[in-house]
């Protein structure tokens, strides 16, 4: 898989059934993805970046077509071999945070390394490094509910990336964070882009997300309007 | 991972302390329940005992067929005898003589002339007898209305409302006349020295107690009786011994066969109390049932909503990558765990006052008052070996019913929904 496709989407298509017909949300999105990108994905609301993500993330499965992620076909996976796939390769930021509450920030970063078996010493280590990528090695030991969104959003970050993973799905990752810790967060992120090669795909419409992508996929009714190499105005 | 479960779970209220304080209730609340209604019907198997049929009864063959006719002339005799041999056999146990006789009692005037008269119902015990705890067991001292308990040969009480029909007085005299043994006319004088209402309305009607010397004279009866007692110690009614007993007795009876030959009765095998106690277990097996019916329906909807609430904190699991059947195995888990401390608690709890409630017992004579019953003006619970575990029935087995049914809901959602209404 040398440095070459990371995603690779063919004829993608989702369908929701609503009433008696059905709604299409995605209509064949052919899309290469390769690692190492720092991608965003565009587009109004209801254009179906959300059901993208989904879809590569392997929440959620695509009506016809297919989704190839870390030389994995989606499609073909079980409940239990999806679950293996986000374990081990995917990280998920979401558009709120959804920290666990009754968890100290250290033990909500914890939480995937414990599904990949780690033993206590590494995860200790790996869990400490994660959040001091994000500057809250301070606040190791508070609750989600004793943090401000950015803090959130920062322990958020940390989770997704705590097992290196080489794929990182963010849906609306700034929604809630000001104009500083939008930039703090982005800035890290391109910073673990650099360093451990991890690949960034958002769903945005966050001007400032976009500032910081290096290529920008236009989605408009479910179909790849717009497909373009950028120069990223923020560093 | 299993520590983690831990730590949310002992953390997090709505999923610890809430729903075992709720299942601790209702377990409680059934426990109770159950060593209540125990007790209650141990309360009526004890006054019947006391009143009639013992624990177990000894009775003439004949006798015991036609029992309800007051059959005297086929009495039990040589009750010293008898009585002295199941003082051997089963020297725990204690054994007292009853006579019951019909007949009627006529009030006379001055002139000896009948100035009312009755039928009346005869209890003769041995009220008289220094070591005797008849008057205890018959409940006669609380059931005294006006007038004294007989303190001497010839002294009988009657029903307070038969002596106001008849309009005698205590001091006065009254005859009885009945049948002796023999198939004589039995004719004798007695003296009312009180009156006695139990709150059970067959013995309050025309009942008379008489000591059982009086009796066995006055019917001719010489060291006869109607029939045996045997009772428990601590009128505790046990089925089983009451069932060895009875044959171990039946079975040393040289001619079972003639009619005057003694037969031993459990409390079950009279007049049809077995089936009347199969009845009311029966009844008290329903009530439960709903009970713990509603207790489960209860603690089900607890479980589907602390599931509902936790949607969110599921849905973050399962994409972090957590599969479903561990996030629903670790419900299933944490609702036992809830189950078993709740059901426990609840249970220690329940037996707690149960226990008081057997030792000491509710007194509800404050309650009783001016009803005049006798029969329990305590009221009290027994626990058996089953109240130690009848609790985790609806506690544990609910509760676990509950989680995997609101989890079925998680197993059944695409994950990206869980999402949504995560998100939203
Ligand atoms: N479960 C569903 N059933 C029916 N329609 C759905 C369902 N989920 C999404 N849709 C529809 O699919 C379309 C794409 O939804 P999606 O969530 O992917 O949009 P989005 O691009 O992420 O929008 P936003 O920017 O508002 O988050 C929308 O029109 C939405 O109404
Ligand atoms: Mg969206």
């Amino acid at each position: 898989m040398k440095n070459g496709a990371l995603i690779t989407t063919s004829g993608l298509v989702k369908q929701y059934p609503v009433g008696r017909g059905h709604f299409t949300a995605l209509r064949d999105i052919d899309l290469i993805i390769e690692r190492g990108e720092f991608t965003g994905l565009v587009g109004p609301s209801g254009s179906g970046k959300t059901t993208l993500l989904n879809i590569i993330g392997a929440l959620d499965f695509p009506t016809s077509g297919s989704a190839v992620v870390l030389g994995t076909d989606t499609t073909k996976l079980t409940h239990k071999t999806a679950a293996r796939l986000r374990t081990e390769h995917i990280g998920f930021i979401f558009q709120t945070y959804n920290l666990l509450p009754v968890y100290t920030v250290f033990e909500n970063v914890e939480l995937p390394l414990l599904l990949l078996g780690m033993d206590q010493g590494r995860r200790k280590q790996a869990v400490m490094d994660s959040l001091e990528w994000v500057g809250l090695t301070d606040k190791a030991k508070s609750r989600p509910a004793q943090l401000s969104g950015g803090e959130s959003q920062r322990v958020a970050v940390a989770r997704a990336m705590v097992k290196r993973p080489g794929l990182v799905l963010a849906d609306e990752p700034t929604a809630n964070l000001d104009v500083e810790n939008s930039h703090n967060i982005l800035k890290m992120m391109v910073k673990l882009n650099k360093e451990l090669e991890t690949t960034f795909l958002f769903a945005t419409h966050d001007q400032k997300v976009i500032d910081y992508v290096r290529r920008k996929i236009t989605l408009i009714d479910g179909k790849v309007a717009e497909d373009i190499q950028t120069t990223p105005k923020s560093q | 991972m299993t520590r983690f479960l831990l730590k949310g779970l002992l953390r997090d209220k709505n999923r610890s302390l809430f729903p075992i304080v709720i299942v601790t209730l209702g377990v409680m609340v059934s426990v109770l329940m159950y060593t209540f209604m125990l007790g209650v019907i141990d309360d009526m198997i004890r006054s019947n005992a006391k009143l009639d049929t013992g624990h177990v009864k000894v009775m003439s063959r004949a006798f015991s067929e036609i029992a309800q006719q007051l059959p005297n002339d086929l009495a039990l005799s040589g009750v010293r005898g008898i009585i002295s041999g199941l003082e051997n056999n089963h020297p725990e146990m204690e054994w007292v003589p009853r006579i019951r006789f019909a007949g009627l009692l006529d009030i006379p005037d001055e002139n000896g002339e009948t100035r009312a008269q009755g039928p009346v119902i005869g209890v003769a015990a041995d009220l008289l007898g220094k070591d005797s705890k008849e008057i205890e067991r018959l409940n006669i001292e609380t059931a005294v209305i006006r007038g004294r308990l007989p303190e001497n040969p010839g002294e009988i009480v009657i029903s307070d409302e038969f002596a106001s029909n008849l309009g005698v007085e205590i001091g006065e005299q009254a005859t009885l006349i009945s049948a002796t043994s023999t198939g004589s006319m039995a004719l004798q004088n007695f003296r009312l020295v009180g009156t006695v209402k139990f709150g059970v309305g067959v013995l309050d009607r025309n009942m008379m107690i008489a000591d059982i010397s009086d009796a066995q004279y006055t019917l001719d009866m010489e060291d006869g009786a109607s029939e045996i007692l045997g009772f428990f110690p601590n009128l505790v009614y046990d089925e089983i011994e009451a069932d060895r007993v009875a044959d171990s007795f039946n079975e040393g009876v040289e001619n079972p066969e003639d009619d005057f030959s003694p037969l031993m009765f459990t409390l079950r095998q009279q007049q049809g109390l077995g089936e009347y106690l199969d009845m009311t277990y029966l009844r008290i097996w329903i009530i439960l049932g709903s009970f713990f019916f509603v207790m489960s329906m209860v603690l089900w909807n607890a479980g589907l909503m602390s599931g509902i609430r936790r949607f969110g904190e599921i849905g973050v699991r399962l994409a972090i990558g957590e599969s479903k059947a561990h996030v629903y195995s670790s419900l299933l888990i944490e609702s036992i765990l809830v189950g078993i401390a709740g059901s426990m608690i609840g249970t220690a709890i329940g037996l707690g006052f149960s226990y008081y409630l057997q030792e000491v017992g509710w007194d509800i004579s404050g309650m009783m008052e001016g009803t005049n019953m006798v029969m329990a003006d305590v009221m009290r619970a027994r626990i058996t070996p089953e109240s130690y575990y009848i609790g985790f029935f609806p506690g544990l087995f609910a509760t676990f019913l509950g989680s995997a049914i609101s989890g079925i809901a998680v197993f059944r959602r695409r994950t990206a929904q869980l999402f949504k209404e995560l998100e939203a």
